[in-house]
């Protein structure tokens, strides 16, 4: 897939902003007046910032709104539904925080389910997706929803819980990797069964339709080179886990706590720009290319 | 269940009119359905009653909207200001063009108006032109026929009265059996596709012979990877496996071939090999019942095949003879030709079988009783479902006329010419040679030409020669060379015109030909040659005229543009005068009128040359009193009489009691009637005439009424060939006119009358061991030559051209996808792109044809893919092989015909770092139209 | 609207001919002139004469190559090209209508047809996702998914001839390789080519249940080391010239 900056940088920072706010919910010792502003203002900044850039790659972003009305069926409504519940109800916990100094846990437990159900639905939207045998598994899921909770570990200053989360977000991410490679293979769609023509012999794509790009190849077909793969999955591992990780087993300070966020985002970023550039829809197969 | 869905409407209105007329996007010349909303162009769909196409219309006819729309038209006359070759021009008015064309022609058509060269490319109005040039009275006008495919047409009219394509077609609704040789797409385009598409889903068979396995040899049965150039060789081991078995139609060879003739056999004798004739000149045969020597159409006669005839101690015998002799011959059996043909023994013999089986064993027939011209009546018609395509693959060859004929002896062995299930004439052919003009050159200042330019010969005598023997036309069509070159040589018209050989010219007309670049050989040489320059700097050629609709290559070599309109903007005429739309059931002829007027300052070219043609002062072209005589061309389509009762078009003549077909006066509103009918005019051939139509009688007798003929013409298919023996006997030091002392050998060898095989002439000239691979170009389906490019959705998918290479030679020389490779021949080198491909012959590598783009022509950007990764193969191949130590330098034509060898191209390939850009790489022109816009969002209503 | 209807009257789509399809191109641009005139905002193309043309097709034409396994009967079998025409399959399950967040994908309930409600379409590109044969294409100029109508605005359009209520693709189709119908009813034409023929299904483990056919090409090149099968080889009358004259002559003289 074609691995566009707006929704690379709306799945990464929206889902390390609703990690943020799944910890401010659940904190039994949520921080209040500026400090909960700062936090919260942190949070919604990713969050929103994240939604806002998803809507640039819609093509026609001004009936943005229409994308409620398919909850029943469509993720991407859900999602919709679920990332203005979560804001809506935690924005109200955090309005108490800010201003009242009072917090009201039932919205903070139900906000922090809101937004641990965002980032689900955000990952449904990949995960749904049979056309996309490494995306299609449950464990995308898993996949988002640890990179998002470590994140937000991180961001919201929980050092050694955060080095928890963090080698298990990483070890997830690297399974997911490993696993992913073969998952084209093993989801039995191929050249034989795309042309169905697999029966006479072994099919190799001729000549394309069109000796110039479209929609689909700019949008669906993004071949990147393995070796060049694997060294970028690398960097990933190393920005958003192990460095993360070295710069807080440091004894704790602020400048190397933000290192650790600002290594962390950098990481993600380049494991979502894999997420989609490595992503292998089908349809390439009937270019000849995956 | 979902709760509602959109309602949408499924009855929008489509358009507000539809207007009819005739595609010109290929030259197939299919109906279209024009659908008009606001005045403007808004959908082009295939007219379902049209003969040609029945509804169907291929990629190009539906992108006609967008060649219409194209950026690269002209929008006025144009004039040089630049250098030739730059593209810098002027727009002008239309009277200052013709201004500037009148002082170039008119005195030249007072004293010597061979200078100027009158050629036209693929355009559909010859019979027009080709008046225009004969009234000017110069000998050298001739379309692109000499470098298009005239061995499929002079092979084919010398042997059987017609060729394939406009000529006639495969039964397609009876054939069993289907064998295409050397075809890519070819001029009858959705025909061929609509008859492919009915024997598929009869599930019969096509057997493919073709060295790439695209298009119709992708869906063939069976595929045939031959190796290019010996076709020939193919057949003629087919012929030798048919005659072995005793698998020929010997009725049908007997009654209506020349296999029973008999030949003189006295070697001795000037006329030896030529037919023994009685004094009325008809040639003879053996009558079984009396063992008489008999004229051949002799009433109740029964020609003996094998009939000999001694006299004076010499015996004279039939053609049949000579045929056993040669092709029974082991040089034509199935394992001495395997090797060089690339297919194996089995496969030829297996083939033979298979074609001999569907003949014969499967043979069918139809209860229509018929009468030949020897007034016997047959019960019935017996069909030999096999039916035979072939075009430019076994064409394109230097051995290329052979081999025509080749194929087209086979067909007759088989007598599946014009019986059910075989091949079959459109109207008006069929026509034998004999009865089609000769060719013409005199030439008197001031006067039009003896008579039309094009023809056939029959002899040394009809050469065009003039009284010192030289070559009487620019082309040296007509002449020793080539002796039989039909359509003329305009691939040598340049080169000539800029050797001076065998004269100077002053001025080249050139019409609707891109031979600045996809359509001449040898293209950045032609290039020099336009715009090279003599010892006082004045151009070698010093005036070119040109029209183009569109801003081509050539457009940038020429002095002056006359800009023509698009065919929706213009009347033409697609005339049975010329080369109509017929098919096999019905004669039909066809019409383009304007059904949008031009928007800008362009003319169509026809109504131009009427203009032109008055201000010259050219008989047929002005009246008694000095007037334009034809207002423009619909005023010429309505009002030209050809001959008593003859105009260019066929439909709604005006008769003595009102509107008739065929033969009648003018009819003021006959174009009209055609608008009203859809653009096109059929009349079909009456059912008992359908079969057998060169011995038909009641076929003759309805071409007479429609006035394909004076008189019926029955004729006799010629499997002999007397007129090449006549050239063979000159070559042997017999007769007046002699070839001269070079060409004598060449002659003899290649001018057989029976067909024969030899190595294209390339294999001579060039080392076969350092060039081993044979280059090949094909037309995609969805361009048309070098207009596609223009046309924003086609060009869409035919951007660029890779070479296709197959995969032994992708292994062989370390190469993948997208790599680059240095090709080279004893001509020239290109760099370009590469792509493997399997189905393919071994030692072959093609690309598509004139994708490849000069830089900034067509109105494209200059970094338009076309330009940068585009190429011509046409930088490989020269007018002339490359000098062999003899000091000559030989055409790279077919001896016979001159036809231009395309098609025996030899290189040889090496990897090659990726240039920036496809090489060679020329400058950009400057367009004279400006570029094209950024984004196209085309709906003429909203 | 994103939710399938659990059945469709007609299953209207196409049968498409692998076997006679020339690969010319044909339907694709009647299409494309088709819907730029027609259904919904015109098909638009971007840098249409400079460097990188691209545009908005709904049926294109791929081509493959196909190398046949060797077997000890066809030890160098050859390869085979097919062309491969490719629109809107009008799947029964189709995944593009359910991931559609704001209901403009849908699926006709009188005739299975898959569209594009263009109005509500906010170009999420999700259904072109979704689909597994490549099918959806947004339209650059517009910013909507544009997609094949199954030419719903001419198969039932009272202002065209009967006989022209057929999509654009097939009517046009020189080889007559592309066929529409109604593949729900057992007895059409369509239904029953694709039962003589063995029409198949594109990627049936996606689960989409394509309606749309594919009719595979038949067997080619039988005459590699099949020779018994077919016609056996032709019996000689004569080996040399003198011979073959002596058989004509006896021949000519049963006639
Ligand atoms: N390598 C290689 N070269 C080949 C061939 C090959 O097989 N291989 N084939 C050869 C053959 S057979 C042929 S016929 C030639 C064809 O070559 P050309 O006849 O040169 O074909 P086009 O490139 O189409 O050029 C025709 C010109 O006509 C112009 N034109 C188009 N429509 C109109 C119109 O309505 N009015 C006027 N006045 N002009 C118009 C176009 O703009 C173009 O400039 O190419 C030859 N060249
Ligand atoms: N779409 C489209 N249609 C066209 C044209 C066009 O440009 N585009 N051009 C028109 C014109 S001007 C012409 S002349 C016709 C030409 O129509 P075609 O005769 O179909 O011309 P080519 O495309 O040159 O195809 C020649 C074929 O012969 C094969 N071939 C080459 N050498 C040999 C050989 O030695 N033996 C055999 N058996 N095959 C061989 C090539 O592989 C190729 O498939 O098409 C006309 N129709
Ligand atoms: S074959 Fe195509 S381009 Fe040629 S006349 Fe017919 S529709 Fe037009
Ligand atoms: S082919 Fe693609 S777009 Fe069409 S219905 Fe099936 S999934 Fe949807
Ligand atoms: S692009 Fe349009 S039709 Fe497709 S899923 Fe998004 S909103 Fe629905
Ligand atoms: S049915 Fe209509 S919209 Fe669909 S591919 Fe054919 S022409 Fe295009
Ligand atoms: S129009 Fe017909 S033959 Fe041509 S590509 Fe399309 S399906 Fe194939
Ligand atoms: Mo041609």
């Amino acid at each position: 897939m074609h691995p566009a900056p707006s929704i690379i940088l709306f799945t990464t920072l929206s889902g390390l902003g609703f990690g943020l706010l799944f910890w401010l919910g659940i904190d039994a010792t949520a921080p209040t007046g500026w400090v909960a502003f700062a936090f919260f203002a942190i949070a919604y900044l990713l969050a929103v910032g994240g939604l806002l850039s998803s809507t640039r790659h819609l093509g026609r972003p001004e009936r943005a709104l229409k994308a409620f009305t398919q909850w029943q069926t469509s993720w991407l409504s859900r999602e919709a539904w679920a990332a203005v519940g979560a804001l809506t109800v935690l924005g109200l916990y955090a309005y108490f925080l800010v201003f009242f100094d009072t917090q009201i846990a039932v919205l903070g437990w139900l906000g922090a389910g809101l937004a641990v159900a965002t980032v689900y639905t955000t990952s449904m939207i990949y995960a749904q997706l049979k056309t996309v045998p490494r995306w299609n598994r449950w464990l995308t899921s898993v996949l988002f929803l640890a990179t998002a909770i470590a994140g937000g570990a991180l961001l919201s200053g929980r050092v050694s819980i955060a080095m928890v989360l963090l080698l298990i977000a990483g070890g997830i991410q690297a399974w997911w990797w490993q696993t992913g490679d073969r998952a084209l293979r093993d989801s039995g769609t191929d050249m034989a069964s795309a042309t169905g023509l697999g029966k006479i012999g072994e099919v190799r794509a001729f000549e394309p339709p069109h000796t110039g790009t479209n929609y689909l190849l700019r949008e669906m077909v993004h071949v990147v080179g393995r070796r060049h793969a694997s060294k970028l999955r690398l960097i990933a591992l190393v920005l958003m886990m192990v460095l993360p990780i070295g710069l807080l087993l440091v004894p704790f300070s602020h400048v190397f706590g933000l290192l650790a966020v600002i290594s962390h985002v950098a990481g993600v970023l380049v494991a979502r720009w894999l997420f989609f550039a490595e992503a292998e829809h089908v349809v390439g197969l009937y270019y000849g290319m995956r | 269940m979902p709760a509602s869905q959109p309602v949408i409407d499924t009855s929008p209105k489509v358009s507000d009119e539809v207007r009819k007329t005739t595609c010109y996007m290929c030259a197939c010349r299919c109906g279209i359905n024009v659908h008009m909303k606001d005045g403007k162009v808004a959908y082009i769909e295939g007219n379902r009653d049209h003969p040609v196409n029945r509804g169907v219309l291929c990629a190009k006819g539906s992108a006609g909207i967008m060649q219409h729309n194209a950026p690269s038209r002209l929008r006025a006359p144009l004039r040089r200001v630049g250098p030739r070759g730059s593209g810098e021009f002027e727009e002008i008015s239309w009277d200052e063009a013709l201004e500037t064309a009148v002082p170039w022609l008119k005195p030249l058509r007072d004293t010597a108006p061979e200078k100027l060269a009158f050629f036209t490319g693929r355009d559909q109005s010859q019979s027009f032109t080709s008046f225009w040039a004969q009234n000017y009275g110069t000998p050298n006008y001739a379309a692109h026929g000499g470098f298009c495919s005239v061995n499929m047409a002079t092979a084919g009219i010398y042997t059987m009265g017609g060729a394939f394509w406009e000529f006639g077609a495969p039964d397609w609704e009876h054939t069993k059996l289907f064998m295409i040789f050397g075809v890519a797409e070819d001029h009858d385009s959705n025909p061929i596709k609509m008859g492919i598409g009915k024997i598929k889903a009869r599930g019969a068979k096509v057997i493919g012979v073709n060295p790439i396995r695209t298009g119709y040899n992708a869906v063939a049965d069976e595929w045939v990877g031959i190796t290019p150039g010996t076709d020939g060789l193919f057949i003629l081991a087919l012929v030798h496996e048919l005659l072995k078995a005793g698998k020929i139609d010997l009725d049908y060879l007997a009654c209506f071939t020349n296999a029973p003739v008999i030949l003189n056999g006295d070697p001795k004798s000037p006329e030896h090999g030529l037919f023994l004739r009685d004094d009325d000149g008809k040639p003879q045969v053996i009558d079984r019942k009396t063992g008489k020597l008999v004229p051949f159409d002799t009433p109740g006669v029964q020609p003996d095949l094998t009939g000999h005839f001694r006299h004076a101690g010499i015996t004279h015998r039939s053609v049949m003879h000579l045929i056993a002799e040669r092709y029974l011959d082991p040089q034509y059996a199935p394992e001495a030709v395997a090797e060089r043909c690339g297919i194996p023994a089995d496969r030829i013999r297996q083939t033979a079988a298979e074609i001999a089986r569907v003949a014969f064993d499967e043979a069918i027939e139809i209860d229509q009783p018929w009468t030949d011209f020897r007034g016997d009546t047959h019960a019935k018609m017996i069909g030999r479902p096999v039916s035979f395509h072939a075009m430019r693959g076994i064409s394109a060859h230097s051995n290329g006329f052979q081999t025509c004929r080749a194929l087209h002896v086979l067909q007759i062995l088989l007598g599946s010419v014009e019986t059910p299930g075989g091949f079959r004439f459109k109207p008006p052919y069929p026509k034998p040679a004999t009865v089609h003009p000769k060719p013409h050159c005199k030439v008197t200042p001031g006067a039009p030409l003896d008579g039309p330019h094009l023809g056939f010969v029959h002899g040394p005598d009809d050469l065009c020669l003039t009284d010192e023997g030289t070559p009487a036309r620019i082309d040296k069509a007509f002449t020793w060379e080539n002796p039989m070159s039909a359509h003329g040589l305009m691939h040598m018209v340049i080169s000539n015109a800029h050797a001076g050989d065998p004269y100077k010219i002053d001025t080249l007309f050139l019409y609707m030909a891109n031979m600045a670049w996809n359509s001449s050989m040898n293209t950045r040489g032609v290039m020099e040659m336009l715009t090279d320059t003599d010892e006082n700097g004045d151009y070698v050629i010093p005036h070119i005229i040109y029209s183009d609709a569109y801003s081509s290559e050539m457009v940038a070599y020429a002095d002056l543009i006359l800009p023509d309109t698009t065919y929706l903007e213009r009347h033409d005429c697609i005339s049975l005068l010329d080369r109509p739309i017929c098919e096999p059931d019905a004669a039909a002829d066809a019409i383009r009128w304007p059904v949008v007027e031009p928007d800008r300052d362009v003319r169509g070219f026809q109504s131009v040359l009427c203009d032109l043609g008055a201000r010259l002062d050219l008989p047929g072209f002005v009246n008694d009193d000095g007037s334009q005589k034809y207002a423009d061309y619909a005023d010429y389509i309505t009002n030209h009489i050809r001959k008593p009762g003859i105009g260019p078009l066929a439909g709604w003549r005006m008769g003595e009691s009102g509107l008739t077909h065929g033969r009648g006066e003018v009819n003021e509103g006959q174009l009209d009637s055609y608008i009203q009918n859809g653009g096109f005019f059929v009349s079909h051939v009456p059912e008992a005439a359908g079969y057998y139509k060169p011995w038909n009688s009641a076929y003759q007798d309805w071409a007479v009424e429609m006035g394909f003929y004076d008189a019926p013409q029955p004729y006799l298919f010629q499997l002999y060939v007397e007129p090449l023996r006549k050239f063979q006997l000159a070559a042997e030091g017999h007769g007046e006119r002699q070839p001269p002392d070079h060409l004598r050998e060449r002659i003899k060898t290649v001018m057989e009358p029976l067909p024969i095989w030899y190595a294209p002439f390339e294999d001579g000239h060039v080392d076969p061991a350092e060039y081993p691979v044979h280059a090949l170009t094909q037309r995609p389906m969805a361009m048309y030559h070098s207009w596609g490019s223009q046309n924003a959705w086609l060009r869409q998918l035919h951007g660029h051209n890779p070479l296709y290479l197959p995969t032994k030679l992708m292994r062989e020389n370390g190469l993948r996808d997208g790599d680059w490779a240095r090709v080279s021949s004893a001509h020239g080198a290109i760099t370009v792109p590469v792509m493997e491909m399997a189905a393919l012959n071994e030692n072959t590598v093609w690309t598509w044809n004139a994708i490849g783009k000069r830089k900034g022509a067509w109105a494209l950007e200059e970094g338009a893919p076309e330009a940068t990764k585009g190429f011509l193969l046409n930088h490989l191949i020269h007018e002339l092989l490359p000098p062999k130590g003899d000091g000559l330098r030989w055409a790279n034509s077919d001896p016979i015909t001159g036809q231009a060898a395309w098609f025996d191209l030899r290189v040889k390939i090496e990897k090659s770092a990726a240039p920036a850009e496809s090489q060679p790489a020329f400058d950009a022109l400057t367009s004279p139209v400006g570029k094209g816009p950024a984004t196209l969002t085309w709906k003429v209503s909203t | 609207m994103t939710q399938l209807p659990t059945s469709t009257e007609r299953k209207l789509g196409l049968v498409i001919d692998l076997d006679t399809c020339v690969g010319c191109h044909a339907c694709v641009i009647s299409c494309k002139g088709w819907n730029t005139e027609n259904y919904g905002a015109p098909l638009s193309d971007q840098d249409p004469y400079g460097a990188d043309p691209s545009g908005t097709f709904l049926n294109r034409v791929h081509s493959y190559e196909v190398q046949p396994l060797a077997t000890s009967a066809m030890p160098h079998p050859a390869a085979q090209l097919i062309h491969f025409p490719k629109s809107c399959l009008h799947c029964e399950d189709a995944p593009c209508v359910t991931v559609c967040p704001t209901g403009a994908s849908y699926k006709r309930v009188e005739d299975g047809i898959v569209l594009v409600n263009e109005s509500d379409c906010i170009g999420c590109g999700l259904c072109a996702w979704a689909c597994p044969y490549g099918a959806r294409e947004l339209d650059q100029a517009e910013g909507v998914m544009k997609k094949c109508t199954l030419c719903v605005d001419r198969i039932y359009n009272e202002n065209l001839p009967e006989e022209d209520r057929e999509p654009a693709c097939v009517r046009t189709c020189p080889a007559g390789a592309r066929h529409f119908g109604d593949l729900g009813d057992p007895d059409s034409a369509v239904s029953q080519l694709v039962a003589e023929r063995g029409g198949m299904d594109l990627m049936p483990e996606q689960g989409t249940k394509p309606v749309n056919k594919y009719l595979p090409p038949r067997p080619k090149d039988a005459w590699q080391g099949q020779t018994d099968v077919l016609a056996p080889y032709l019996e000689p009358v004569a080996e040399e010239p003198r011979g073959f004259l002596g058989w004509l002559d006896k021949t000519l003289e049963k006639l």
